[in-house]
């Protein structure tokens, strides 16, 4: 054999590398022999996308990443250390001269075509909002519930500015009988077709008109990163982020609930009653998310700390309640027997996370689990175990957990 | 000589003349065979060797490297058909029971665009079913792989 034949790719490696991209590989046999093609190399999530080296790849097709608590520390959650949840492929060559989004719909007066620019001249407005995965910790179900395994880390708390989802519907005029506003993005489904949506939610008029919602063109200050919705994205703060879409290009003001990707059969909803774990429940008895449960982290100090001869703690984090107001946060050092309350500090504006802090005093040395318990405005406190089973392992709002070790 | 004798001495001269074309093909052929064998040998060899090479290293320690996925019958076919459109990883998270992996296919077929397995379906589902199994969890975990460190 000549050696020249050797300098270049074996025929089997470049069929494997045909098989996981899923199409041939044009003048492939001069691919260099150790060359790994672009497409493949997926270990790049934290370069490609400015993420600290602690976030966790959960999944690279479609990319989905979590933080880890001790991570989310910052009271504005930085665009380095926020989760990527995504349904699609992310779009590219985005012409931001070129983006428009649409306002059509049913229950729409008129239909209106905006550029970014028109955007930007209605008034603009601010606001910390509190996005979580509805999937957020979804790990802890038993029997296990399908989909990204998210533990705790699929939560943030970023300031977003942009226009007011209200006064764009006011701008159109919507109907009486609107029921729903639906979203539509740029992002590709998974099977490149161009006739599927990833994901088309949404949210009811009710939530679109608040003061609060927005469509969102800065984040943190800054132009939205690409992986978070570049360049324009729904922020509906306190639902489940799915219903906040990104990339965002229409949106059709509905006389139904939305009928758009992953708004039907047993996404994003729970059993409208509660069911035995495992059993199966038909797609009419499940009820859409809205509001997200009350939950709380404790983001300082990382889970495994030694204290040696120390015998006191100082720890802080952030609590949240959906729609609601976190009204109180208690810690345990003694698995639950005994709850000590701990400063909260009011929201920076609605729907915004909570900052708490506590100091733990440890009556002796030994190991000691740290729980965290929120109780919402109305009461309903974070359960101290995995909560009501349900088929796709939403909503676990169980309260977070630290081991320290003292002496 | 008259014309008969002619004739036969022409005949004779092309009986040995016929013998002598079928014989040189029939070398010929043999000699194309064996060199034809020779090279395909060779050739063979070649692919064996390059298949070695560049499939050794896929598997450590009972795991396929590029995808995470656990060694066991029916992985290349997994390989193949779960992770053209989706990452294994999609797959190595997740613990489903037969049934629950026989449904999630189903389901990629009626809304994701998922092509019919044909006969490949079952030895996917068995290799899916034997290797990501769901395991008790119970209500709660106790806190597990704590990564013990000296605070400031």
């Amino acid at each position: 054999m000549s050696s020249s034949r050797r300098q270049f790719i074996k025929k089997s490696t470049l069929a494997a590398f045909s098989g996981i991209i899923g199409a041939p590989i044009v003048f492939g046999k001069w691919l260099p022999k150790d060359y790994i093609p672009l497409i493949l190399d997926q270990n790049d999530f934290h370069n490609k996308f400015s993420k600290d080296p602690a976030m966790v790849v959960l999944n690279d097709k479609p990319w989905n990443a979590e933080a880890q608590a001790h991570i989310l520390d910052d009271k504005v959650t930085p665009a380095s250390r926020m989760f990527v949840r995504n349904n699609g492929l992310i779009p590219q060559d985005i012409q931001t001269d070129q983006w428009t989004l649409t306002i059509d719909g049913e229950s729409a007066l008129t239909t209106k075509t905006y550029t970014l620019a028109d955007l930007k001249s209605f008034p603009k407005h601010t606001y910390q909002l509190t996005l979580e995965c509805g999937g957020n910790g979804r790990n802890e179900f038993d029997p296990p519930a399908k989909g990204n395994q998210w533990s705790i880390g699929a939560v943030s708390c970023a300031s977003w500015g942009g226009v007011r989802l209200s006064d764009l519907l006011k701008d159109v005029g919507v109907k009486e009988d609107a029921i729903y506003v639906g979203y539509y993005g740029k992002d590709m489904h998974l099977s490149g077709s161009p006739d599927k949506n990833p994901i088309s939610r949404g949210v009811p008029i009710s939530k679109a008109m608040m003061e609060e919602t927005l469509i969102a063109y800065e984040m943190n200050g800054e132009d939205i990163p690409l992986v978070h919705g570049f360049p324009l994205r729904l922020v509906a703060g306190g639902w489940p982020a799915s219903a906040s879409g990104k990339w965002l290009h229409r949106l059709s003001i509905r006389n139904k609930v939305h009928d758009g990707a992953k708004m039907e059969g047993s996404s994003y909803r729970v059993p409208c009653e509660p069911v035995a774990p495992g059993e199966k429940v038909l797609d009419e008895n499940m009820c859409i998310i809205e509001s997200m449960p009350v939950k709380s982290l404790i983001t300082y100090p990382k889970s495994g700390a030694m204290l040696g001869t120390k015998k006191s703690l100082a720890i802080r984090g952030h609590a949240w309640a959906g729609e609601l107001n976190v009204s109180v946060v208690h810690y345990s050092i003694d698995f639950g027997v005994t709850w000590q309350k701990c400063e909260l500090q009011a929201a920076a504006n609605r729907l915004a996370w909570q900052h708490w802090s506590g100091n733990v005093s440890f009556p002796k040395d030994g190991y000691y689990e740290i729980w965290a318990r929120a109780t919402d405005s109305e009461g309903n406190m974070q359960p101290m175990l995995v909560p009501g089973w349900n088929p796709k392992g939403y909503l676990n709002n169980a309260c977070h957990r630290i081991a320290i070790k003292v002496g | 000589m008259d014309n008969k004798q002619y004739i036969r001495i022409l005949k004779q001269v092309v009986v040995i003349l016929k013998a002598a074309i079928f014989s040189l093909i029939l070398l010929l052929v043999l000699v194309m065979d064996m060199g034809y064998n020779l090279l395909k040998k060779e050739f063979n060899n070649d692919r064996t060797v390059a298949a070695e090479r560049v499939e050794a290293p896929e598997i450590v320690n009972g795991v396929h490297v590029r995808t995470g996925l656990v060694e066991g019958e029916g992985l290349d076919l997994v390989i193949q058909n779960c992770t053209t459109c989706h990452s294994s990883k999609l797959i190595t998270q997740n613990r489903m029971t037969k049934t629950g992996w026989q449904s999630t296919i189903q389901w990629m077929q009626e809304t994701q665009n998922l092509w019919d397995l044909g006969d490949q379906e079952a030895p996917i589902i068995n290799y899916l079913a034997a290797n990501y199994a769901p395991q008790k969890k119970g209500r709660r975990a106790r806190l597990e792989n704590i990564e013990w460190y000296e605070m400031e």
